[in-house]
């Protein structure tokens, strides 16, 4: 269970890890900065469990796969969005950082909210305001990423398969 | 069925006749680079899965251009672990600073992206190469060391949008940037999500190649997989003195399906200026005419090349810049320095009062060389104007190609060159 925290359209990579943090790598650093242009309070005040909430073309611009790691770094339990900018989507998946499309929570779920999420199923809680709502499933080749823990360690397995 | 120029590389590269969209293949790469910023965090992944070999250190491009020359003792951490990786591996295409120049900017250069290639980056705009007919497409760290281990990376076939321009009659000053800002103002920043961009049609065979790598650069800003141009005879000569290596030549068959088909008639195109904080906030010039301005760059793996120096330094020459405005002009390879240095644009710039730099990503991103304070506004030719990507969170960015940038550096405000020449 953790608090929604929530942001708009289009949000892009330089606001998630702004280019000024990217002389460094360690996670821990980079979560210490995670949304600051957007949200100065995010960083110091997320909890682990939380909720990060955005609207159409999360993660867009750079490929810097700082951004995931900044975000998975904050401990949040996972991005919800209405619609992923492709390079962030795939390195979410690579890094092993839950991220659920789902348009349907992202217009029922509001700063501050409750929210209890099962990433198994893709089934999103509002206790709060105690709604329901199902996320889209992802395609076969996306669950096995994911199930293998991202991408290195798939792409270990299938060497070894073969 | 026809295929795509987009699709046609994709299957050859994937062992298979025919691919169609939404298709997931496994490609063999062509080329796998990365940066001084997304490098070493792919170095890190590759090793931490005790990875010990590159799948070809002829194959991979190592290119330390973000924060270099290095800024602070953290990034000249990033440049060593690059650096260190190289020797160790051996790769082929790494270059020093004082040889190196801005990736997407010496990679063509040099005649390592080459038609019909199959390229993955670990920068968003690796979209560059498809400029020369290659698929071309950002990725992350993690992506990249896989490619970097395997040679191959996993794709989701594009579908594609085409995009025809008729014509060849420009409105005097108008480049390659304006026609993409002009298309991401009508689509938006995610018009072209998981897409390649073709860009054909007459209006296309008469750009320059240093305007179709503005073009195919900024694919990404509407949120494309890849921009793509198929290659004619400028793209063939271009590459003449360049290519290292053999390659094919792809073209898309008449028949082929689109997802959509936009046509423009290049007469109608103005020059464009992107307001903040988004590219696809497109204007034409007219509308932004009058806004002040504190910084202007030119340069960047948009518009950093020899053609971009020349057009501002048409427009500065024997003029001064503004006293209320900074501008800072940064050729994007040692080559393009050169060539600039000896055609006397140097002379031009400094004597005008612009600051000359080595090529750098530098301010584009806001790392160094041109950062700015709380309240700050620029004009810049560089490809993004998010929040906070050129400095202080509160202060703001407009896009424009390299005759806007060098007009308004003379005006102190957003202005047409019209206004000064
Ligand atoms: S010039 Fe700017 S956009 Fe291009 S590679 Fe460098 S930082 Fe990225």
């Amino acid at each position: 269970m953790g608090k929604a925290w929530k942001f708009g359209n289009d949000i892009d990579t330089d606001v998630i890890i702004p280019a000024r943090y990217l002389n460094q790598t360690t996670p821990e650093f980079l979560a210490a900065h995670c949304m600051e242009d957007a949200d100065m309070a995010f960083a110091k005040e997320v909890q682990p469990g939380d909720v990060i909430i955005g609207g159409k073309n999360f993660g867009c611009g750079s490929s810097r796969e700082h951004a995931p790691i900044a975000i998975k770094a904050s401990m949040v339990k996972a991005v919800i969005a209405e619609s992923y900018a492709r390079i962030f989507y795939r390195n979410a998946l690579n890094i092993g950082l839950p991220i659920l499309e789902c348009p349907e929570a992202v217009s029922g779920i509001a700063a501050g909210d409750e929210i209890q999420i099962d990433l198994e199923t893709g089934k999103i809680d509002n206790l709060t305001q105690n709604t329901t709502f199902q996320a889209r499933p992802f395609p076969p080749f996306m669950q096995e990423l994911i199930k293998a823990g991202g991408l290195i360690p798939y792409v270990q397995r299938r060497k070894k398969d073969a | 069925m026809g295929m795509t120029i987009t699709e046609k590389i994709l299957a050859s590269h994937a062992g298979l006749d025919e691919v169609v969209p939404g298709q997931l293949i496994s490609a063999k790469l062509d080329l796998a680079l990365a940066n001084d910023i997304t490098g070493p965090v792919a170095i890190s992944e590759f090793e931490k899965f005790g990875m010990d070999k590159v799948f070809d250190s002829k194959k991979i491009a190592l290119v330390p251009d973000h924060f270099t020359p290095n800024k602070d003792i953290a990034s000249a951490e990033l440049s060593k672990a690059l650096r260190t990786f190289a020797r160790k591996h051996q790769i082929e295409h790494y270059w020093e600073q004082g040889r190196v120049g801005i990736e997407h900017c010496l990679l063509p250069e040099q005649g390592i992206t080459l038609p019909g290639d199959v390229i993955i980056g670990a920068d968003s705009h690796t979209c560059t190469y498809g400029a020369v007919g290659a698929f071309a497409t950002g990725v992350g760290s993690t992506d990249l060391a896989a490619g970097m281990a395997t040679g191959e990376a996993w794709f989701r076939v594009p579908e594609t949008i085409k995009f025809v321009f008729n014509g060849t009659d420009y409105q005097p000053w108008v480049s390659g940037k304006d026609l993409i800002l002009y298309i991401i103002g009508k689509i938006g920043v995610d018009g072209a999500r998981y897409c390649a961009m073709e860009f054909t049609g007459a209006g296309i065979e008469a750009l320059s190649m240093d305007s179709r790598f503005s073009m195919c650069n900024m694919a990404i800003e509407a949120g494309a997989k890849n921009g793509i141009i198929a290659p004619d005879e400028k793209t063939l000569s271009y590459l003449e003195s360049r290519a290292g290596r053999p390659y094919k030549v792809y073209t898309s068959d008449a028949d082929a399906s689109y997802r959509d088909v936009f046509e423009f008639n290049v007469s109608d195109i103005p020059l464009q200026v992107a307001f903040p904080h988004l590219p696809e906030n497109a204007k034409s010039v007219q509308e932004a005419a009058g806004i002040k301005i504190d910084q202007i760059v030119i340069g960047s793996c948009t518009n950093g090349r020899l053609e971009d120096l020349r057009v501002a330094a048409q427009i500065l020459r024997g003029k001064k810049v503004h006293s209320d405005i900074r501008l800072i002009v940064i050729p994007g390879t040692q080559q393009i320095y050169k060539d600039a240095m000896k055609e006397g644009l140097f002379d031009i710039f400094i004597d005008a009062g612009a600051v000359v730099s080595t090529p750098t990503c530098g301010p584009c991103l806001g790392g160094h060389m041109g950062i700015l304070a709380k309240g700050e506004r620029a004009l810049s030719t560089t490809n993004r104007n998010f929040v906070g990507r050129m400095g202080h969170p509160e202060s703001e960015v407009y896009l424009c190609g390299p005759a806007v940038a060098a007009a308004s550096s003379v005006k102190g405000e957003i202005s047409h060159p019209e206004e000064v020449l």
